[in-house]
């Protein structure tokens, strides 16, 4: 499938900002079921671009802008071709052994809430590894209530497992939580994702999870979808969690006043252009 | 330099200054009101001392009435009010640690002892008696820092921000001094000379310390345009404005040759310098004490923005 | 070892009450010298380093922020021999953490080789994936090491900790030599105590020595403090004064197309050594810890890039915790193919079950310690602690064997020191300084004898009451 998709994010100043820097990880690579056919990033501002690879693999794009700055926008754009792998990761860049993601970080340390949920899912380690991380999908898929405004990017494992509310993000740590308290190396994905209702315009990128089976290899898992990767799926960055993944991690200096607007577009590339 | 250092160096001159201006305020206003009733004026001494000190709408939040024991909590010792004397002396001693490499080891000392001499002083016990020996102690550290920068300091551009900063704010309070009480000054036809502003002149001369300087320099009675004159326009009366003008242009000069470069605060400082020194009473008078006085504040707050913004950000 | 001895060893007298050689002179002296004399001097010294301001911050103690940690005026001695040796086997010892480092960042060859375990780089908290491959000046990662030793007996050193992060305490050293120069000029007439103020040269030069290999000309050094609240500003301030550099907080810079610049009354100037003493966790707010106001954004681009220099380099918390410390002999021989010089304690990894076990029988015998913790906090001293003290830290230990290790408790040493009692033996530590540079090893022949000041106490950190000592080594 050939997926087309356009992401902006535009801020904007009320008192103009002296400086701005950002460190973006939104560049996806190539892998079995991925191929990149095109992609751009676009910052509004005159800058420097500095291209690197990360720790954990992935491309990430380094700006500074000097200000004065009113208004700020990236922009990134592409095509991605895709094949469905029935959630088997193949082919990607591996910087650190699979065991390296059994770490927990502050936002995936699991208290005894989630590590009872483990326990029991696993039906106390009798249950193999597969099967359990199937079914950690599904829990989380039919019993956390999708909700935006429950969360902020800095909600930790713990307090969104409490809740039971969440968006993508926590389902993901919750996931990868729970895992490595099961000895399952697991990590957080982000990316962009599909959707089969048709939505095309949106607020923000998708993220899931993937988990290393020795077997298998690394299988992505998508709580908040129910289901493992598709060819819907478009892999961008992994970490260990958000913040290691995160597709924009940024500052500014002076400017008051911000507002922000995120535009995401997602979308066939064949049925686009009929349009 | 770090501008971080340079911004430090200008704000702890300014706030062991200030310190010293509303030890000074304080002091006078005590003596005003001391006076039995007749000799004063009508209007209410308390008010004018927190009038000049600048804090009339916070003042207003916290009490309801102006007299000996709001005001002096108020800007002495409170710690609601961010330029009581003691918070002054508080913030000058956390910027002096954040340079401490950039100070001489007697400034240091001159700060740090004031800071632990301030923590002995009871705000909630303190009698009249010590509560003079508190204000000359603060008049004293201010001296003492002074001083020391003085005698101790490199001629570098340290030197140069400190002494900007304390300048800057010494321009500042003789002005509010002034813009406060410019009324007193004004002549007036019938009460030239009578008893009631007589002790307010000599209560202006003695918040800037210049009692005995006005009679060295007019070697005259106390006459009010004489009092605006020493305080505006004279250029050997340290707290003078045209004097604070005449030396925060030189040092803003040494800056601009240090650095090879100059910008808007050498620009202003010389605009209002300038002013000052072809300034005539008379003049000033004729035009308006106030709308004098009210221009050199914006001017001053101007020309301290402007180092800023070339200097300490 | 000696850990049921009831003597310990007294660096001054020998057990039959001689006094050793080194000591000669002082201990005549302290004979000699009336009581009150060595009173008024410490109050001196109290008062002068009082007025100088120089102060530590107890953490959790709002009643006085500030703080002096008491000096003792009798200075501990070693002699040249004894030195030597010391410091042999302190350069080979921090020779082997940064090849440890650099290993365990790179190809992890000593994993391999089966000498650690995996969780011991992958599972350490303070392992920084950001630092996976990086390319650091000269491979040199712990610039500045401070490595505790006590001894215990007439030849043995033994390590206690290393510390490779930011180690503190230097100021302290300088300074009270500072202080005994000033108090007691006669005693430096008949000790030919090796000097230590040349110490911020050596840091100096260190420092320059591993300028990135993009800076041009005379590398710009700064000090990188997390501000006046930390505990150790007064040795940033006092540290950055002796180097004659800028003493810069995260705010004083900035990052522009991968270069790092401060923020100077002239315009921005270029930064290319950063002496720092902020956690890794706070230097980077868009890599680390967002939520950092101490650090500059986007730092760690600058570093990845090359262009500026942290020293200590990121992420050598692997290479000093008590975990890997129990690994260091064999992490010595896999290095450097020698035999340790320094002693290492002997160590029970709770992570290990069948030592786990011993450890939780023997638990009244033991120091237990947090394999993490730091300062004296986190620690259980079996000897000194009553049952229920015990209980419940047995039982920490059994929820998270990980987290902890054991260790016999050691028989520091003891020194003449100047108490309440008049001149008594309190125990003591010492802490010297390493400093690695592009060229070669500086070790300033000194470094911070730490004494716990009440009778009996094992515990010298200055958060917990302990005081030090200056430290002389005799050239001779």
């Amino acid at each position: 499938m050939r997926i087309r998709i356009a992401h902006e994010t535009v801020y904007r100043y009320d008192t103009p900002a002296t400086r701005a820097i950002q460190i973006l990880r939104l560049t996806p690579r190539n892998h079995d079921g991925q191929y990149v056919v095109r992609w751009r990033v676009e910052v509004s501002e005159d800058c420097r671009v500095e291209p690197r690879e990360d720790s954990f693999g992935n491309l990430t794009h380094t700006f500074t802008v000097d200000g004065p700055i009113s208004e700020l926008s990236v922009r990134v754009a592409g095509e991605i071709e895709t094949q469905d792998t029935h959630g088997i990761v193949r082919g990607t860049r591996e910087k650190f052994p699979a065991s390296f993601y059994l770490r927990q970080t502050d936002l995936t340390t699991p208290d005894k809430a989630i590590a009872d949920w483990a326990n029991e899912i696993s039906d106390g380690g009798r249950r193999g590894a597969l099967d359990t991380l199937h079914a950690m999908q599904s829990h989380i898929y039919s019993n956390f209530k999708f909700d935006v405004e429950a969360t902020a990017p800095s909600t930790t494992a713990q307090q969104a497992f409490a809740n039971q509310h969440g968006v993508c993000q926590d389902y993901a740590h919750i996931f990868c939580s729970a895992a490595r308290y099961l000895k399952i190396p697991a990590r957080y994905v982000g990316g962009y994702f599909l959707r089969g209702d048709g939505v095309v315009h949106t607020e923000s990128g998708h993220a899931w999870t993937e988990a290393f089976l020795p077997d298998l290899g690394w299988i992505a898992f998508d709580p908040a979808n129910g289901i493992c990767a598709t060819e819907a799926h478009v892999r961008v960055a992994t970490g260990l969690d958000y913040l290691g993944a995160a597709p924009v991690r940024g500052t500014r200096y002076g400017g008051l006043g911000e507002a922000m607007d995120v535009k995401v577009s997602v979308d066939q590339a064949s049925r686009q252009s009929q349009q | 330099m770090l501008s971080r250092t340079a911004s430090n160096l200008y704000w702890l001159s300014r706030y062991v200054e200030r310190a010293e201006c509303l030890a000074r305020i304080l002091d006078a206003t005590y003596r005003l009101s001391a006076l039995p009733q007749g000799y004063g004026s009508e209007t209410n001494e308390w008010d004018s001392a927190i009038a000049t000190a600048g804090s009339v709408i916070s003042f207003k939040e916290n009490y309801k009435e102006a007299n000996e024991r709001t005001v002096t909590e108020w800007l002495a010792f409170s710690p609601e009010n961010p330029a009581s004397i003691r918070n002054c002396l508080e913030i000058a001693r956390t910027n002096a640690r954040s340079v401490r490499t950039a100070l001489t080891g007697e400034m240091w000392d001159a700060i740090n002892s004031a800071w632990h001499e301030l923590h002995r002083y009871d705000p909630k016990r303190i009698t009249r008696e010590e509560f003079t020996r508190f204000l000359n102690f603060v008049m004293e550290t201010s001296v003492r820092f002074d001083g020391t920068s003085f005698r101790t300091m490199l001629r570098n551009d340290a030197y140069w921000f400190s002494r900007l900063g304390f300048l800057v704010e010494r321009a500042d309070a003789t002005a509010r001094i002034l813009d406060v009480k410019y009324h007193v000054l004004l002549p007036r036809e019938a009460q030239v000379g009578g008893p009631l502003d007589y002790f307010q002149w000599a209560s202006i001369l003695r918040s800037v310390s210049a009692r005995t300087s006005y009679h060295w320099v007019y070697r005259d009675s106390v006459k009010p345009w004489l009092v605006a004159d020493l305080l505006i326009l004279n250029r050997q009366m340290p707290r003078s404005l045209a004097s604070c003008y005449e030396n925060i242009n030189r040092y803003l000069d040494d800056l601009a040759q240090f650095y090879g470069r100059q910008g808007q605060a050498q620009r202003l400082a010389r605009a209002t310098a300038s002013r000052l020194e072809n300034g005539r009473m008379e003049d000033i008078f004729q035009s308006g004490l106030h709308e004098f006085i009210t221009q050199f504040l914006i001017d001053n707050n101007r020309v301290g923005n402007a180092i800023g913004d070339q200097y300490l950000i | 070892m000696s850990s049921r001895t009831p003597s310990f060893f007294d660096e001054m007298r020998a057990p039959d009450g001689s006094v050793r050689p080194a000591y000669q002179q002082l201990a005549h002296w302290l004979d000699t010298v009336p009581k009150d004399v060595l009173d008024y001097r410490r109050k001196e010294a109290e008062f002068i380093f009082r007025r100088i301001g120089i102060t530590f911050a107890v953490y959790g103690d709002a009643a006085s922020t500030e703080r002096l940690i008491p000096f003792d005026i009798i200075p501990r001695i070693l002699n040249r021999g004894e030195w030597q040796k010391l410091s042999r086997g302190l350069e080979q010892r921090v020779k082997a953490l940064n090849a440890y480092l650099h290993d365990a960042y790179n190809k992890r060859e000593i994993l391999r080789a089966g000498i650690v375990p995996e969780e011991l780089i992958f599972g350490n908290p303070v392992f920084r994936p950001e630092m996976n491959g990086q390319q650091v000046p000269h491979n040199i990662y712990v610039m500045i090491a401070g490595i505790d030793v006590v001894r215990v007996d007439p030849d043995n050193f033994y390590v206690l900790e290393d510390n490779a992060r930011v180690p503190s305490g230097v100021s302290y050293m300088l300074e009270n030599r500072e202080i005994m120069l000033r108090l007691f000029p006669e005693l430096f007439i008949d000790h030919p105590v090796a000097p230590v103020e040349n110490y911020a040269d050596d840091l100096l030069a260190t420092l320059k020595s591993v300028a990135p290999l993009t800076s041009s000309g005379d590398p710009t050094v700064v000090l990188m403090t997390p501000g006046i609240y930390n505990s150790a500003y007064y040795e940033h301030s006092f540290l950055a004064d002796k180097l004659g550099c800028e003493l810069v907080e995260g705010r004083d810079m900035f990052v522009k197309g991968d270069m790092l610049y401060m923020r100077t009354t002239e315009g921005p100037k270029r930064v290319d050594v950063i002496y720092r003493r902020v956690d890794d966790d706070f230097i980077d707010p868009l890599v680390f810890r967002p939520d950092s106001m101490l650090g500059v954004p986007g730092l760690m681009s600058v570093y990845q890039a090359g262009n500026v220099t942290l020293a200590n380099a990121v992420g050598t918390g692997i290479a000093d915790d008590k975990a890997v410390y129990s690994y260091m002999p064999d992490i010595i021989k896999f290095y450097l193919g020698e035999e340790p010089i320094l002693k290492n304690v002997e160590t029970y990894r709770c992570r290990e079950p069948d030592q786990l076990k011993y450890v939780l029988e023997n638990i009244d015998k033991l120091v237990v310690k947090e394999v993490h913790g730091s300062g004296g906090y986190g620690m259980l001293i079996g000897p000194a602690a009553d049952k229920k003290t015990i209980e419940a830290f047995a039982a920490k230990v059994k929820a998270a064997p990980d987290g902890f290790i054991a260790q016999p408790t050691l028989a520091l040493s003891t020194c003449p020191t100047f108490v309440e009692e008049g001149i008594a033996p309190r125990h003591v530590d010492l802490r010297p300084f390493v400093l690695t540079g592009r060229d070669k090893v500086r070790i300033v022949p000194g470094g911070l004898t730490r004494v716990a000041l009440s009778k009996g106490s094992l515990v010298v950190n200055s958060s917990q009451g302990g005081g030090t000592k200056d430290t002389w080594v005799l050239d001779r």
